[in-house]
């Protein structure tokens, strides 16, 4: 299956244009103005081990600030470990351990004396799974802000939050109901406004819209759109469609296999603009996989 | 089908339902004894409670050779002792599971974990003797003190002090149900899915902000639940009691004064009692059984709530 | 220093100067130390029961202990709890006799019988009730029903101690039963098998590691037991080992008279007994948790 006859999907259906080809019709200078601006992460020869094993080796890549950039790559070759990186959750994991560089605007993440808690407040995350707080919707919004001491008005920053995520309109009447009440959709929108009330530089997506139904996808799609205007974004998705219809730049990963031991690890196949990765992928492996002949 | 292969189904039908018999039997058997033991007990204590009417639960007058059985004080005795276990136990429980579920690489939480279980399955006879004679001189006797010297302006810490008294008898009380509170606070706090810590981490929350707004807010209906029964439990907690509670007949607001519980008076008096007196014994064991039942029922129900969400 | 100031981060913000709240850190440096205090002041009882029983334990047992009964005085030196130790397996082996069959049928009953059983639902409640119930509560009952009858003695005891056990079999086998399989019983009955000989041959079997378990705990909670004694076997100086008419010691019985008393003598073979209790319980219990880790790693 050639990259052309990807088949078309609800959203392409909606604009009336095929994905890849609003992909490939992009204005050239758009980009070429954007290699001018400065990284908001430089991730330099990046690896992760858990314990003895390996999980992901010799990872560097600049990340654009203001674009949403998509990992994909077959399962497990290590896109999630990756996005766990960026905000240093990796270590919540017993015996994981991250060598190589990762710089935030200019500075290391990893270097001694920089508080996790400091860097994931600059650099929210929303997981696979919604997974709101069995609290109010309002107290999950507000939850970041409270911890981080916000003096502000607390109910205005709730609402804003809400608005930026388009769920204020569903929920401003039971803001004091529980969370778990939501449906999936609508909960997956919740905790992307309660990272987005911490006010942070980023946001990390671990495939954000692989637990929910097409339509609450399309929403959630629909609202990064909107978002990238004053985030960076980066997304897991194992899903193509997906990657070459939101994002701007596109990693491709993939799994390496030692013959010997049978140890496997992700490594960085290709990485760049979101129309060359999937109409003119440079590496074998990569145009394989965007043509879907495995993964 | 030949007449032998009919009749050995016929046979192995019987013997199915012969057994099925026998297990509802040994099930209904219980229902039967749980029945007897309230209907014997008290039918033994009947003349007490008819002589004594409401006195026997309002009055602290015991005098077993006056015929005058107020037990009161032994009610007083048991509460205080169970609340002073609890105010030293929940937090110690919570700590400890906490550390056990939140805070412990894997190698140490075995081992802690294992130790408290431990804790759990030393005889109460054993705290009563270790609880007498090493913790009364090393620690239950110096730290009344201490409170009575510095604290003795507040009623309940007021001298003479002794180590032998409410106070003594609630620490090692304390010591006993700790494991007991701990094992189920940890069982409740496991119970809180890993997405929700991440969630409190993602947002930049400190492991202890974690703890307090995604793992505690779950877990609270165990935890009262986990209380309740360790309550039950410390109620109904007899041999060390007797040993440490001081043996006294009386209601003192102070908690470092000697006083008695209703599960040790029982087990103190007995061997020395006839007639009236081992029927007011019988009484007190009634009352106990009606308050733990009480306790135990809705910390089920609380437990029984908490696992249904 | 906090940098939430303008609410929206700065890109570029020196990262290493940026601090949570020192309010922040601090409180979480102290409940941290907190759950650390908690975890010390719970193990240190732990440690020094250990220790002191078995130091204070070791000097009073010998040979002689193990071996010869209490002396008629708290005052006289020598002798042992042989009386006790007899006492207890006597007392928990009758128990066992008696629980363990009914514990094991009542919960076969609730979880292969009574599946959604008015019946079977009251036997779960009450046998959870049973649990709760005080010790020295049962041995009242014992006392009310058998022992103003028939005279204090080791039935008298056995019984209590097994009301004491069986809830607590009912529930762990109960807890075990639920977690055969059914495709083993679906075979087993596609064989041809009746349900009796599905559950004798198939479904107890295959959870014995784990009713074993169950059992294990109640007898070493049973063996600890000292309250219902008092008001059922009572305790004797004298090594017997009449079922019934003649009062019976235990070791917990032995032990809590050695507490009492004011003499050396006695309150020293009270810890050669608490040794010898402890070392009993322990064993029960640690063969307990290995044989129930065993049986869950082969599940």
């Amino acid at each position: 299956m050639s990259p052309e006859t990807l088949p078309v999907d609800a959203n392409s259906e909606r604009t009336g244009v095929t994905p890849l080809a609003a992909v490939a019709a992009r204005d050239d200078s758009e980009i070429s103005q954007g290699l001018a601006e400065k990284p908001v992460f430089a991730v330099r020869d990046l690896s992760v081990h858990y314990g003895k094993s390996i999980a992901l080796k010799g990872v560097t890549m600049d990340i654009r600030p203001r674009r949403i950039t998509a990992i994909i790559g077959p399962s497990g070759c290590g896109k999630s470990t990756l996005i766990r990186c960026f905000n240093r959750m990796n270590e919540l994991i017993p015996g994981a351990q991250v060598s190589g560089e990762i710089l935030y605007h200019g500075e290391d993440i990893y270097a001694s004396g920089v508080d996790p808690v400091v860097v994931r407040r600059h650099i929210g995350m929303v997981f696979q799974r919604p997974n709101p707080f069995p609290k109010s919707i309002y107290d999950n919004v507000a939850f970041g802000a409270k911890i981080n001491g916000y003096r502000g008005d607390m109910d205005e920053l709730v609402e804003r939050s809400l608005r930026r995520a388009a769920l204020w309109d569903e929920v401003k009447g039971k803001l004091k109901k529980s969370a778990l009440d939501l449906s999936g959709g609508q909960q997956q929108r919740l905790c992307i406004a309660r990272a987005i009330a911490v006010e942070p530089d980023v946001i990390l997506m671990d495939e954000p819209a692989s637990a929910l139904d097409p339509i609450a996808t399309t929403r959630i799609e629909d609202l990064m759109q909107e978002l990238k205007q004053e985030y960076s974004i980066i997304i897991v998705t194992h899903n193509m469609q997906q990657a070459a219809r939101v994002s701007d730049e596109t990693a491709f990963l993939y799994t390496e296999v030692d013959a010997e031991t049978s140890a496997r690890w992700g490594i960085l196949v290709e990485f760049g603009d979101t129309g060359q990765i999937f109409t003119k992928p440079r590496d074998k492996r990569t145009e394989d996989y965007v043509s879907g002949r495995f993964g | 089908m030949s007449a032998r292969s009919w009749q050995r189904k016929g046979v192995g039908r019987k013997a199915d339902s012969l057994f099925a018999i026998m297990a509802a039997l040994s099930g209904v058997l219980i229902l039967l004894v749980l029945a007897y033991m309230v209907i014997s007990t008290t039918a033994t204590a009947l003349p007490v409670f008819g002589s004594q009417g409401i006195s026997f639960i309002a009055g602290s007058e015991w005098s077993p050779s006056n015929g005058q059985f107020g037990i009161l004080a032994f009610i007083y005795g048991t509460v205080v002792t169970s609340v002073i276990a609890l105010v030293i136990a929940v937090p110690l429980s919570l700590g400890v599971s906490l550390f056990l579920t939140e805070y412990s690489p894997r190698r140490l939480r075995g081992i802690i974990g294992y130790a408290v279980d431990l804790l759990a399955a030393v005889p109460s006879v054993i705290y009563g003797l270790w609880g007498v004679f090493i913790l009364l001189p090393l620690f239950l006797q110096p730290t009344a003190d201490f409170l009575s010297d510095n604290l003795g302006f507040i009623p309940i810490f007021k001298g003479p002090a002794s180590g032998l008294s409410y106070f003594g008898a609630g620490v090692i009380l304390a010591i006993m149900i700790t494991p007991i509170i701990t094992s189920l606070c940890r069982e409740v706090f496991d119970t809180v899915p890993n997405a929700d810590r991440q969630a409190a981490y993602a947002l930049g929350a400190t492991k202890w902000e974690m703890i307090r707004q995604a793992v505690l807010p779950r877990g609270r209906a165990g935890v009262v639940g986990a209380t309740m029964l360790g309550l039950g439990r410390a109620l109904g907690e007899t041999i060390a009691v007797a040993l440490l509670i001081g043996s006294s007949v009386k209601v003192d607001t102070s908690v470092l004064s000697p006083g008695y519980s209703m599960a040790a008076v029982i087990a103190n008096q007995f061997q020395e009692a006839t007639g009236d007196h081992i029927r007011a014994l019988v009484g007190i064991g009634v009352v106990l059984f009606g308050l733990t039942i009480i306790i135990n029922m809705g910390a089920r129900a609380l437990v029984w709530r908490f696992n249904r969400v | 220093m906090d940098r939430w100031a303008g609410s929206r981060i700065v890109p570029g913000v020196c990262l290493r100067e940026c601090k949570p709240a020192r309010r922040r850190v601090w409180r979480n440096r102290r409940n941290t130390t907190l759950v650390l205090l908690a975890v010390g002041l719970t193990l240190i009882p732990v440690i020094m029961i250990l220790y002191q029983i078995t130091a204070r334990g070791i000097a009073t047992m010998d040979w002689e202990f193990l071996t010869s009964s209490m002396p008629f005085s708290f005052r006289r030196e020598g002798g042992g709890f042989l009386n006790g130790l007899v006492g207890t397996a006597i007392m928990v082996g009758l128990a066992s006799a008696i629980s363990i069959p009914l514990g094991i049928l009542a919960a076969v009953y609730i979880v292969e019988y009574g599946k959604r059983n008015w019946l079977a639902k009251l036997i779960r409640f009450f046998s959870d009730v049973m649990a709760g119930v005080p010790s020295v509560f049962v041995g009242l009952f014992v006392y009310t029903a058998l022992v103003i009858q028939f005279g204090f003695g080791a039935l008298m005891g056995a019984a209590s101690l097994a009301i004491i056990m069986l809830p607590i079999i009912v529930r762990s086998t109960e807890e075990m039963l639920k977690l055969v399989p059914h495709e083993l019983k679906d075979a087993s009955y596609a064989l041809g098998a009746a349900k009796w000989q599905t559950i004798m041959r198939v479904i107890l079997p295959s959870a014995a590691p784990g009713i074993s378990t169950g059992v294990m705990l109640a007898v070493g909670r049973a063996a600890g037991e000292t309250a219902p004694l008092i008001l059922t076997a009572l305790g004797s100086y004298q090594l017997t080992a009449k079922l019934w008419g003649a009062p019976m010691s235990s070791l917990t019985l032995a032990i809590f008279d050695g507490a009492r008393n004011p003499f050396a003598a006695g309150q020293a073979r009270a810890w050669a007994g608490a040794l010898e209790l402890l070392i009993i319980v322990l064993v029960f219990t640690v063969v307990a948790r290995v044989v129930a880790s065993r049986s869950r790693i082969s599940r």
